[in-house]
């Protein structure tokens, strides 16, 4: 089990600096394979007022004419260690850890990131659970009760969920529940957990549930076809015959041995979402990494892009691992293999 | 089975979506606290907030709750350039002079607001002179001063630093050849440029004339900044408030929130009222939720400014309820194709005037958006609220004259036509459009257009305002716009007609007028020191503009816009043409 998870770390680690180099050359290096110069990225930073004198002085003093692996090296400490940004008009500091210094805002990339990932975190985890819950509990339910009005009647609402696209359900739930009926927080409200948790709850409860109900579905099928596989094994039978209680039957041996794939994908779906969940973030105006990266690149802010993408694949990288390790869990088959 | 419900619930979820959103708006809106004056609510009509104030109340109290679905450049009053944020910035700033705060046309006036009076010029208009009020204070208690305005003129023009903001100061104070900036060289004299002999007195020489200074002194630059608390770029998270309002929480990107500035007397100030308690202002807000809440009341203002999203459009324009609540103002702001003068055989005026004859120009109307959203089909270059403007019927404005315009093919020498092309940005789908229209509608006379789209942020710098570019690849239309940066003649087309301001190294947004008639007459209209005369030299230009036929105006734009519930005061400021966000107050 042990050396089980020290793999699985080491793998996640390796992964991550693989992410890394990936990212720092999709942005520095392919532009250069491109035919970009030192001076067109000094230039992106600094505006459009700069005349070529200085975006060269510029370009060398952040360092755009050294060799590739030094400034992937550069950039790579900065993370451990933060760096300083000299742009010839000043030195800006940038604090450890430093994903980057965006010269559009002023300001390095990291502040911004750490007040935003508690909003993307409560929207992704909260909406994981109530789908998890709610999709497995009515996939486990239409399975058992397959073929009846409830099993045709959830897949199908399960099928308008994954079909209709969160800034139509967003924003027409909000103009129905928020707006028309009054029940639920309007879009923009956030209030942090350690504030005010009931509060948050409130504010969060449509984006959850819209995001939920988009999920939920994939689980549902999902669920419903691995229990009616399991449920039709001869084991479930005979636990039956040995007078075990229904309940424990369709947890302990049905759904448990049915929960492999669902976790598949829910650490994916989970990780992606820590990422950003761009269209739920935008459509409830939530300030979350989602929301952050589509600024990003509106205003095309490489340093802030880069900053996001590490931070979106480090949930992703992270989300996996966990998922992994619950699989020695659920799993007996995998810890001893 | 699966699919035929699905697809059932589908239409269901929308039905009903659209029913209940349809009766919406009853939930969210404020109730009037008790004691309030009895007065009879005001009758909603459309366009009510055009030409006269909706709603008027001096009634103090209430959170004024704005929100953006984007951003602007920055709070800081020497780093902005956006029409919403000069608007916005009296609220927590008080320049020299600044717009009156009145519907329509007597918004576009400027009076006294850190000054006395409007300026006193003299050298014959190369200096110009203000006096302060007695009592001006900032946030902090601290006295506003001449050295203050000065200092905040100055840093401004440091556009290495505070890069967004105009660059007037830059262009007209005589500054000494050795100052380059106030945070590089602080210690330059530059009593050349801006003097202030005492605390109240603030005296500006320039390189050259100009008899409509009050413009520059209406700009955000000339907002306070005392030198001990500016921090250069950083400005913007703690700017120093001198008018009635100042920042209390400042998360940039998320929120604004202003509240009272204790300091400032109102005895100062004869056009603020400041009437709310404070502001809330949340950015990066969902366009199409922005429309809903306010539709539902649920928020005031959208600051943009720049009207409903298509999505709300529909519903505001269909809804007679709805439409009753909306202004429909026209921006100072034109739509336009620059014919390239220097491109053969466009350097013919009558093969220009051919291209005129044939746009289809309700066709181009539409591209913009149609009527309400898109604007007025334009006559001329200059739209109709700036100073000066004159209808201009110089040319159709139907579907396109073919034999109008084959007339004038014959008359430069093209009978069977001839074939040029047209840039425009590509990533813009409206002028996409507008090539498409132009090209069908052309076609028809026998000019044939090659479409080319370039990208939006390099267009001026490296394609279509290139001069060398535009020759070299035989451009001859170029889709194009401009918003007055204020809204009389100079503000307006100052940077888009003068032959002067064209650079060979591009960036250029006057794409190819060269005319010395116009050159002349700008020069006359800068000396010209009564408004009214200036402004008619302004609409001669603009005709000149259209008789040599350099440029083919779609339209002059409109935007629909909502009016907020529960909110009084409001009307549109022909200044900015969206709502003025100076009086603003709760019911």
């Amino acid at each position: 089990m042990v050396t089980y998870i020290i793999r699985r770390l080491v793998g996640a680690l390796l992964m991550l600096v693989i992410v890394s180099m990936v990212t720092f050359s999709i942005f520095f290096v392919i532009p250069r394979i491109a035919g970009a110069t030192a001076e067109d990225f000094a230039s992106r930073y600094m505006g459009r007022s700069a005349d070529a004198e200085m975006i060269a002085v510029t370009a060398e003093k952040l360092g755009f004419n050294d060799p590739i692996p030094v400034q992937y090296g550069r950039w790579i400490s900065g993370v451990f260690v933060g760096s300083e940004f000299d742009t010839g008009a000043s030195i800006e500091e940038c604090p450890a850890p430093c994903f980057g210094y965006s010269f559009i805002r002023r300001q390095p990339v990291w502040p911004d990131l750490v007040d935003r990932i508690p909003v993307t975190l409560s929207l992704a985890v909260g909406a994981s659970v109530i789908w998890l819950i709610g999709g497995v509990a009515t996939g486990v339910l239409s399975a058992l009760r397959k073929g009846t009005i409830f099993d045709r009647a959830a897949m199908s609402i399960a099928l308008a969920g994954v079909s209709l696209p969160i800034f139509f359900t967003g924003i027409v739930s909000l103009v129905v529940f928020s707006y028309g009926l009054g029940i639920t927080a309007p879009g923009g409200s956030f209030t942090p957990f350690l504030e005010n948790p009931a509060q948050w709850a409130y504010s969060l409860l449509l984006p959850w549930i819209t995001l939920a109900f988009l999920y939920a579905a994939s689980y549902a099928r999902l669920t419903r076809a691995g229990m009616l596989e399991t449920m039709s094994e001869d084991y479930i039978r005979t636990a039956r015959a040995k007078g075990m209680r229904e309940s424990k039957v369709v947890v302990k041996h049905g759904l448990r041995a049915a929960l492999t794939p669902i976790l598949t994908i829910f650490g994916l779906d989970l990780g992606l979402l820590l990422g950003g969940a761009v269209l739920t973030e935008s459509t409830f105006s939530l300030k979350g990494i989602g929301d952050y990266a589509v600024q990003a690149i509106v205003t095309n802010d490489l340093p802030k892009i880069m900053g996001v993408t590490m931070v979106a694949a480090l949930f992703v990288v992270l989300a996996s691992l966990i998922v992994d390790l619950l699989y020695a869990v659920v799993d007996p088959r995998v810890r001893l293999g | 089975m699966n699919k035929r419900s699905a697809v059932a619930f589908a239409a269901a979820g929308a039905a009903l979506s659209l029913g209940l959103s349809a009766c919406g708006g009853g939930g969210g809106e404020t109730t009037p606290a008790d004691g309030s004056s009895g007065a009879p609510a005001a009758a909603e009509a459309f366009n009510a907030g055009l030409e006269a104030v909706f709603n008027p109340s001096d009634k103090k109290g209430g959170v004024l709750k704005m929100a953006i679905s984007e951003d602007w450049d920055s709070v800081d009053p020497g780093d902005t350039y956006y029409a919403l944020s000069w608007n916005l910035i009296r609220i927590y700033g008080r320049s020299l002079v600044t717009y009156t705060p009145a519907p329509g046309a007597e918004g576009r006036k400027l009076s006294p607001d850190l000054a006395e009076s409007l300026g006193e010029s003299s050298d014959d208009g190369k200096t110009w002179t203000y006096k302060l009020r007695a009592g001006l204070k900032f946030e902090d208690g601290t006295p506003i001063t001449s050295k203050d305005v000065k200092y905040a003129v100055l840093r401004s023009m440091d556009k290495e630093t505070l890069v967004n903001g105009p660059t007037y100061f830059n262009d007209w104070l005589d500054l000494p050849k050795d100052f380059k900036s106030v945070y590089k060289t602080p210690d330059v004299n530059t009593d050349s440029a801006i003097e202030t002999p005492d605390d109240q007195t603030i005296v500006f020489h320039l390189k050259k004339a100009y008899a409509g200074f009050d413009n520059f002194a209406a700009l955000p630059g000339t907002i306070p900044v005392p030198k001990d608390k500016d921090t250069g770029v950083k400005y913007r998270e703690k700017v120093i408030a001198s008018g009635p309002y100042k920042f209390d929480k400042v998360e940039p990107g998320k929120q604004y929130t202003l509240v009272r500035n204790e300091h400032w007397d109102p005895a100062t100030d004869p056009i603020r009222k400041a009437l709310p308690d404070s502001y809330e202002i949340s950015l990066g807000v969902n366009a199409d939720d922005l429309d809903n809440r306010v539709l539902a009341g649920d928020l005031h203002i959208d600051l943009a400014g720049s009207g409903v999203q298509p999505a709300a459009l529909g519903r505001v324009l269909g809804d007679p309820a709805l439409k009753a609540r909306a202004d429909n103002p026209t921006g100072a702001r034109t739509w336009y194709t620059s014919i390239m003068s220097n491109v053969p055989p466009l350097d013919n005026v009558d093969c220009r005037r051919a291209i005129i004859f044939a746009a289809d120009r309700v066709g181009l109307q539409n591209a913009y958006g149609g009527e309400f959203a898109g604007g007025d089909i334009a006559t001329g270059l200059m739209p109709p609220s700036i100073g000066g403007w004159k209808k201009l019927d110089l040319y159709p404005t139907g579907t396109g004259d073919v034999e109008k315009a084959k007339e004038a093919l014959t008359a430069c020498g093209k009978p069977e036509g001839f074939e040029t092309v047209m840039a425009y940005r590509a990533d813009r789908p409206k002028e996409k459009a507008i090539a498409e229209s132009l090209q069908q509608s052309l076609g028809k006379a026998g000019i044939k257009l090659d479409l080319k789209g370039y990208p939006t942020g390099d267009y001026f710098a490296l394609y279509a305002g290139k001069p060398d570019f535009v020759k070299k690849n035989g451009i001859g239309l170029a889709t194009n716009g401009w918003g007055a940066d204020w809204n009389d003649g100079f503000g307006f087309m100052s940077q888009i007609v003068d032959s002067r301001t064209i650079r060979e190294s591009g960036g250029n947004y006057n794409l190819s007028i060269t005319d010395k008639e116009i050159d002349a007459k700008i020069d006359e209209a800068l000396l010209e020191t009564d408004v009214a005369k200036r402004d008619a030299i302004w609409g001669e230009i603009d005709q000149r503009v259209m008789e040599q036929a350099y440029v083919l105006p779609s339209v002059w734009s409109k935007s629909v816009l909502v009016r907020p519930q529960g909110a009084t005061n409001v009307f549109v400021t022909g200044a900015f043409d969206m709502y003025d966000y100076l009086n603003l107050g709760l019911e």
